[in-house]
């Protein structure tokens, strides 16, 4: 990887914002090219060899996609916000950006943008494919099982529960969607991605910085060790400690959230700890 | 025009006629299909027996082509009706002769089908005349391919208007806004024409608040109204409806693109109606007053089709069926709940108190506690859609074992392979089958169901002759196999969702397994392919699907070839609709004569260019040539283009984008 790729998506680093706003026509003409290229349609890059033979076909279904790409919709937010990249010149960006895709195809992990959970390259869809009515498209993805898939539940209108989450120290709070979670451990990793950069350095657990940095374990420590504590409010307006109650009856009864740390957490931390190492 | 076809034997019925009530009944034996001879004979007193063949009960009605007078030989008056000597009725000799109108038009009332009214109009100019008197209901497949007012001047005494506009692929994103198809020109002329219309059905229309509002105000016997995807209106429009529409016994709403402001339209309902039999917000997503809507169902005593929408909880159902135990089909709303208010065993009772129930819809949010509860009332069960809830194998299977009269079912692709073998193994009577994707727009790790779900179900149930599946894989021999099991296919829609994938597990194109349906299902009238496929498959269609009239073809075809090859089979042929194929102009040009005996054709992100739709606008002039501009595509191009028949000429109401050749 010749290009480091930088992943703050608390905010985009200053220096490269102002390269980016010159250059996104640039990116995005070789995002689209590199689409076509190197992802080619659903399905139809793993037998590109074979399907050589039917070669008039496969121009064609080139040509297709590339009047449906004037249509395309990537997953997620636009192309400009997904690549911090840092400085340079124009070849290296171009380097930079195949690198990206290449790499989108091969093992996204890396480049996995915070906000969708998932792996997987960004997904360019053609216009009216499947066949699938709208009306059919929003009830569906509102019945989804909790996947976990931002995008997917971002597609319904009325099943999200978006509480605040704030916490002690922060300049702003954050807001998240519950019923996106299926249980403790999953808010627990979202909130931990969220927090990571605040948690660095005001708190004696490790300061990796990153994605992975965090493991589940060490969020424990983190959230439920002596510094920080995480509690809701609930529907009678009283703080409670997150993790008593079945995850049901609690993402039924959460207001919002807070992560209180310091001195306010002395009372609880110690007992919660113990609880949270038997439940958990 | 008129030709004879075989006839095989006279039905003989005992008629009785009476002048004053024009009422005519008949005893005859209904179940004969295949007679093509229709026999009048002259009467002029009551009590005379004639021959009559009651053409509503006859399935080819459109075989009959010749018409005998029999007033050369009256019949005695007699308890028994004389054999008629086939001799006697020889097809050239006997002159037609008018017919009393009283006769006529009451024997043509009991016609419904518009396709046997249409033959019938064919016959003669006195036939013509009496048809278009006693016509009530008009269809109407393309708004475009007629005027209101030849409508309106042909048929005089219309109570009933379905209404169709937008191409099909409007439905998928490919018509742009604005398109056209708005309902309220027509709506002005139907005012005049038709003040006392009843009944409005809408599809893929453009639909306004001010139409609703003018519908509602000038059609004062107006009793149901359906909309189904159409688009451009507000709950406000249907406040409208539901405040001045005194009679209203049909309010369908779906799939619409509609402007959800709120849910109090519901309570716009007078407290003097009481007519509703049909009210379904099933698509609406704003929550309405719960009292109101039960006090309206509690009035309405012929309510029989009720689906309300996903704001109303479980407690809620029950207070409204216990309200309309009469219902036959009913829609519910959110089908779990957190807080439990009434035990389970309640809402199961309440069912099993619903013993008029043929189809169950909506059930969102189910699961394993919930569902059950509906059991008690599955026996009966004919259609049930459980498109919208995201049900797992063994949740399928626990229900169908309930379900054993069912005909028709909708189900998500959560089920898998394995709640379609369940499908087979407890629905033996089940004739159409449409799984829809949970997740269409994902690509990778993708459950769903797959070629073996497919066949599990042919095995199981070989009434099935309704087919939409929507898959990620499929095999030439899977869908060999599905059709040997169901020959009776007459709709088969596959949709293979990655496209241009082949045959899995061979790697060759999916062209056999669409041969394989056009071979041995004669009866099949629609079709949609996907997958890989090469103009093979158009070379089977054209050449095997005789009955075919519904075709949809999506990134398909290698060349030319596979349109010309549709094109000059497929007699029947009636809707064409093709988007990214490589088919040209050569191929455009060689169906010039068959588009005038089809409704439409719809070929968009294909080889077209302007000059080739000018070319066939040139030669063929009663087809409105219609091509839709791209801001991104070239000029000589024709990115989408729509071409239908018409009587009406070029659209007055075009938009800019739309350039009629």
């Amino acid at each position: 990887m010749s290009v480091p790729l930088e992943h703050d998506y608390i905010g985009l680093s200053d220096a490269s914002s102002l390269e980016r706003s010159t250059e996104s026509s640039n990116i995005n003409v070789f995002t689209l090219k590199a689409t076509e290229l190197s992802l080619g349609l659903p399905g139809f890059g793993k037998n590109s060899e074979e399907n050589a033979k039917f070669g008039p076909v496969v121009k064609n279904y080139m040509s297709g996609a590339k009047r449906g790409f004037s249509d395309v919709n990537f997953n997620g937010s636009g192309p400009s916000g997904k690549w911090a990249l840092n400085g340079g010149s124009e070849a290296d960006l171009c380097r930079g950006v195949n690198c990206v895709f290449e790499k989108n195809q091969t093992s996204s992990s890396d480049v996995k943008p915070v906000e969708e959970e998932k792996k997987g390259p960004v997904k360019a869809q053609v216009v009216g494919w499947p066949p699938i009515r709208s009306f059919r498209k929003n009830t569906m993805a509102t019945n989804l099982p909790k996947s976990g898939d931002v995008a997917e539940a971002n597609l319904g209108s009325g099943e999200c529960l978006y509480v605040k989450v704030s916490m002690d120290g922060a300049p702003y709070l954050r807001k998240i969607d519950l019923k996106i979670y299926r249980n403790y451990a999953e808010l627990s990793t979202a909130l931990e991605k969220m927090f990571s950069c605040f948690t660095l350095g005001q708190c004696t657990s490790n300061g990796i910085k990153g994605r992975d940095g965090l493991t589940e374990s060490k969020l424990k420590d983190l959230l439920h060790g002596s510094e920080c504590v995480l509690t809701y409010e609930d529907k009678d307006g009283d703080w409670m400690l997150v993790g008593d109650v079945p995850w049901e009856m609690f993402i039924d009864s959460c207001k919002r959230l807070r992560i209180t740390k310091g001195s306010e957490a002395i009372g609880l931390a110690p007992r919660s700890t113990a609880k949270c190492k038997n439940r958990n | 025009m008129l030709t004879f076809i075989n006839y095989r034997y006279v039905v003989k019925c005992k008629v009785s006629y009476s002048i004053e009530t024009c009422n005519v009944t008949c005893f005859a034996s209904l179940s004969l299909s295949s007679v093509s001879w229709l026999l009048f004979s002259g009467f002029r007193e009551r009590n005379t027996y004639f021959h009559y063949w009651l053409l509503s009960s006859c399935k080819s009605i459109s075989s009959i082509h010749h018409i005998m007078d029999l007033n050369q030989k009256r019949t005695r008056m007699v308890d028994r009706v004389d054999s008629v000597d086939p001799d006697l009725v020889s097809p050239e000799s006997t002159p037609m002769c008018p017919f009393p109108d009283e006769v006529l038009e009451p024997v043509l009332s009991l016609i419904n089908s518009h396709k046997d009214r249409s033959s019938v109009s064919l016959v003669c100019k006195d036939w013509y005349n009496a048809e278009r008197w006693s016509r009530r209901h008009v269809f109407i497949g393309n708004c475009y391919s007629v005027s209101p007012e030849i409508v309106v001047g042909r048929f005089p005494k219309i109570r009933s208007v379905t209404l169709k506009g937008k191409p099909r692929f409007s439905d998928f994103n490919l018509v742009p806004e604005d398109w056209g198809a708005d309902v309220y020109p027509w709506l002005s002329v139907l005012a005049k024409a038709y003040p006392f219309l009843e009944e409005l059905r809408l599809k893929r229309m453009a639909v306004s608040d001010e139409s609703l509002e003018f519908l509602a105000m000038n059609f004062p016997e107006f009793k149901a109204l359906s909309l189904l995807s159409c688009d451009g209106f507000s709950t406000d429009g249907l406040k409208a409806i539901a405040t001045h529409c005194r009679n209203l016994a049909e309010l369908d709403i779906q799939e619409n693109g509609i402007d959800d402001l709120g849910g109090d339209w519901l309570s716009c309902f007078p407290e003097t109606l009481t007519t509703l039999q049909v009210l379904n917000f099933a698509s609406l997503n704003s929550e309405v007053n719960f009292n109101d809507l039960e006090k309206l169902v509690t009035r309405c005593k012929s309510l029989r089709v009720l689906k309300v929408n996903r704001t109303i909880n479980l407690d809620q159902l029950q207070k409204l069926l216990l309200r309309a135990p009469q219902l036959t089909e009913l829609g519910t709303g959110t089908f779990t709940q957190d807080l439990v208010t009434r035990p389970v065993a309640d809402l199961e009772a309440t069912f099993g108190s619903c013993k008029n129930l043929l189809t169950i819809s909506g059930l969102w949010d189910t699961n394993s506690l919930y569902l059950p509860v509906i059991y008690p009332a599955c026996a009966s069960l004919t259609f049930l859609n459980l498109s919208c809830a995201a049900l797992r194998s063994f949740e399928l299977a626990m229900l169908l074992i309930h379900c054993k009269s069912l005909r028709r079912l909708w189900v998500l692709d959560t089920v898998g392979d394995m709640g379609l073998e369940a499908v087979g193994s407890w629905c033996p009577l089940l004739e159409e089958l449409r799984v829809f994707p949970a997740d269409p727009f994902e690509q990778e790790n993708v459950a769903g169901v797959t070629e073996s779900g497919f066949v599990a179900v042919s095995r199981g149930c070989p009434k099935l002759h309704y087919v939409l599946y929507f898959c990620h894989q499929m095999t030439n021999a899977a869908v060999a196999t599905v059709v040997q099991n169901c020959p009776g296919f007459t709709h088969f829609r596959l949709c293979i969702m990655n496209l241009g994938q082949p045959d899995y597990v061979t790697n060759e194109p999916m062209d056999e397994a669409f041969g394989a349906v056009v071979r041995t299902c004669p009866n099949l009238q629609r079709l949609a392919v996907s997958g890989l496929l090469t103009d093979l498959t158009f070379e089977y269609i054209g050449k095997y699907a005789k009955n075919l009239e519904i075709l949809s073809v999506a990134f398909a075809g290698s060349s030319d070839l596979g349109l010309k090859y549709v094109l000059g089979g497929c007699p029947r042929l009636r809707k064409l609709e093709i988007r990214d194929c490589p088919f040209g102009n050569a191929a455009l040009l060689s169906g010039l004569t068959k588009y005038e005996s089809m409704r439409s054709l719809w070929m968009s992100a294909c080889n077209l260019t302007m000059n080739g739709c000018r070319v066939l606008a040139k030669e063929m002039p009663r087809l409105n040539v219609e091509v839709m501009k791209d801001e991104d595509s070239e000029d000589s191009q024709a990115h989408k283009v729509y071409i239908y028949r018409t009587v009406a000429g070029p659209r007055r109401d075009a938009p800019p984008f739309v350039l009629t050749l």
